[in-house]
């Protein structure tokens, strides 16, 4: 068996973390894997429901009204523009080294810059000072967040070989359901810590920090990496590669320069567009299409979460079956559909309609994040599929820019050139049709890594690994 | 690998994973899901 260098030194707090210690040992079971990827993603899904500490962090001053001297919504906006930025970059810029130091480096990582974002948080709000909040959860929990999510994915992809889809699905789903818990949990905090003159948000990100720290431990403790060679019983690898599924590796730099990773970096980034832009904008689309009543767009809201985090597991299962490319092309295609008939759904008064075409369309915005890695996988081999991935998260920091730029933009220039708030959307809905066109066309021209890219035997490859014999037994 | 080697995970390793993520899930789906059922109020 073969393990990474550092895995000869071993020892100590330092050696616990290392991959080599990670490995696991005969018995163990890997449906124990999902739970510890889901302890991570739970927990920093936590961002999705950041807007509910927004309007209480209005009133830190006097606790029951805004003073001038209080911080404004539009400044408080930026704590989560800040943690999605960062949550971009230090994917990508921690990628190789989260792959290399193996997952409960990772996780343990994430663990202490989220908790610790939290509590640098609770000190910012303690002392009323906003940029000790942008660089606490902005910052120091954004580069949690991206190490976070990227953390197990390679490492469910080795031990689900036979359905890597459904693996990742079941943890970016965690992504998407970890503001469910979030929600409700902060609310309740902020009420137990409520007082006549004081809103609570310190102690609840206090409180949120340490559930999540132990949480996120409890993941990095019990997950575990595969042995070389292992495989699931009665699973046999195909013998062959088949045309769009690799069993060669790319070497993560070298992903950068071939047209498969730019094309799925288009593919992802003009789905997530599509999607993005209308999850910000659902309750008041609702209400302004069909004229339905506040409570009911947040009921359409709290729905579409649903969609998006089902869409998640669901979708990435599908494309164990259907394949990866097949999966997006039904994206594409769907999206297309549903797009282009949603203006049709407020001519015939339709609210129907209007809502299940949008949690058609959801879903396959949740499951275009769950796909990708899988894509990847089968793209460029599961040796860096991590740090790939890591890369390819960019998109999705560049897609939070457009897409709701392009929703909101468009509607405003509607309303101001006179066109019914009713339909002002409806030029909106054409353009995201049109980028789904687009991308469906990226998706087509994917095809198999030329052969030059692949990484050299293990010796010779330049992953910067000095491969030694551990001796592990297995 | 086989679920009850020595050293190796039980099924009382296996249920409390589970449940320590999907107890706490389940009950924040259900939230949303019943202000959810406000859409068809």
């Amino acid at each position: 068996m073969t393990a990474t260098a550092d895995a000869g030194t071993a020892t100590g707090w330092g050696g616990w973390f290392n991959r080599s210690r990670t490995i696991a040992k005969p018995g163990y079971s890997r449906w124990m894997v999902p739970p510890a990827a889901l302890c991570v993603h739970l927990c920093i899904g936590q961002a999705y429901a950041f807007s509910v500490f927004n309007l209480p962090m209005t009133r830190l001053l006097n606790g029951s009204h805004q003073t001038p001297a209080d911080w404004k919504l539009t400044q408080l906006g930026w704590i989560f523009s800040l943690a999605i930025f960062f949550l971009g970059v230090s994917s990508a810029v921690f990628g190789r080294w989260v792959e290399e130091g193996g997952p409960r480096r990772a996780m343990f990582t994430a663990a202490c810059c989220w908790a610790g974002g939290f509590l640098i948080s609770a000190f910012g709000c303690y002392v009323h000072v906003l940029w000790i909040i942008y660089i606490g959860y902005g910052v120091i929990g954004g580069c949690g967040l991206g190490i976070g999510y990227i953390s197990p994915v390679s490492t469910l992809i080795k031990w689900f070989p036979d359905r890597p889809g459904m693996a990742t699905g079941m943890a970016i789903m965690g992504f998407g359901g970890g503001a469910f818990i979030a929600s409700p949990l902060s609310v309740w905090l902020m009420g137990k810590f409520h007082t006549a003159t004081h809103v609570g948000v310190a102690e609840t990100f206090i409180v949120l920090g340490l559930i999540y720290f132990v949480f996120m431990v409890i993941g990095s403790i019990i997950v575990r990496v595969p042995p070389a060679g292992w495989a699931p019983e009665g699973y046999v690898a195909p013998a062959q590669a088949t045309r769009l599924i690799s069993k060669n590796d790319v070497y993560v730099y070298d992903a950068l320069k071939t047209p498969q990773f730019w094309l799925i970096w288009w593919v992802l980034c003009l789905n997530v567009t599509a999607g993005i832009g209308v999850l910000g904008q659902a309750s008041a689309m609702i209400q302004e299409m069909h004229h339905v009543t506040p409570i009911a767009a947040a009921g359409f809201v709290g729905l579409m979460s649903l969609f998006n985090m089902g869409g998640r597991f669901f979708w990435a299962t599908v494309s164990d079956y259907l394949g990866r490319r097949n999966t997006y092309f039904v994206f594409f295609v769907l999206g297309i559909v549903l797009y282009s008939l949603v203006p049709w759904t407020g001519a015939i008064g339709s609210v129907a309609l209007y809502v299940l075409f949008f949690l058609i369309i959801i879903s396959m915005y949740g499951g275009g994040f769950s796909t990708v890695p899988a894509y990847l996988k089968d793209m460029f081999g599961t040796r860096y599929v991590g740090a790939i991935h890591g890369l390819l998260l960019t998109a999705w920091s560049m897609a939070g820019i457009f897409g709701p730029v392009i929703v909101n933009y468009m509607r405003a220039y509607n309303v101001s050139h006179g066109v019914p708030k009713a339909d002002a959307y409806n030029t909106t809905m054409y353009v995201m049709a049109v980028l789904l066109v687009i991308g469906l066309i990226c998706n087509y021209l994917v095809k198999a890594v030329h052969a030059r890219y692949h990484m050299k035997p293990e010796g010779e490859d330049r992953g910067g690994d000095t491969v030694v014999d551990v001796g592990v037994a297995d | 690998m086989a679920d009850h080697k020595e050293g190796g995970t039980t099924t009382l390793h296996l249920v409390l994973a589970w449940l320590l993520v999907g107890v706490p899930l389940t009950l924040g789906v259900l939230q949303t899901l019943i202000n959810a059922m406000k859409l068809f109020h």
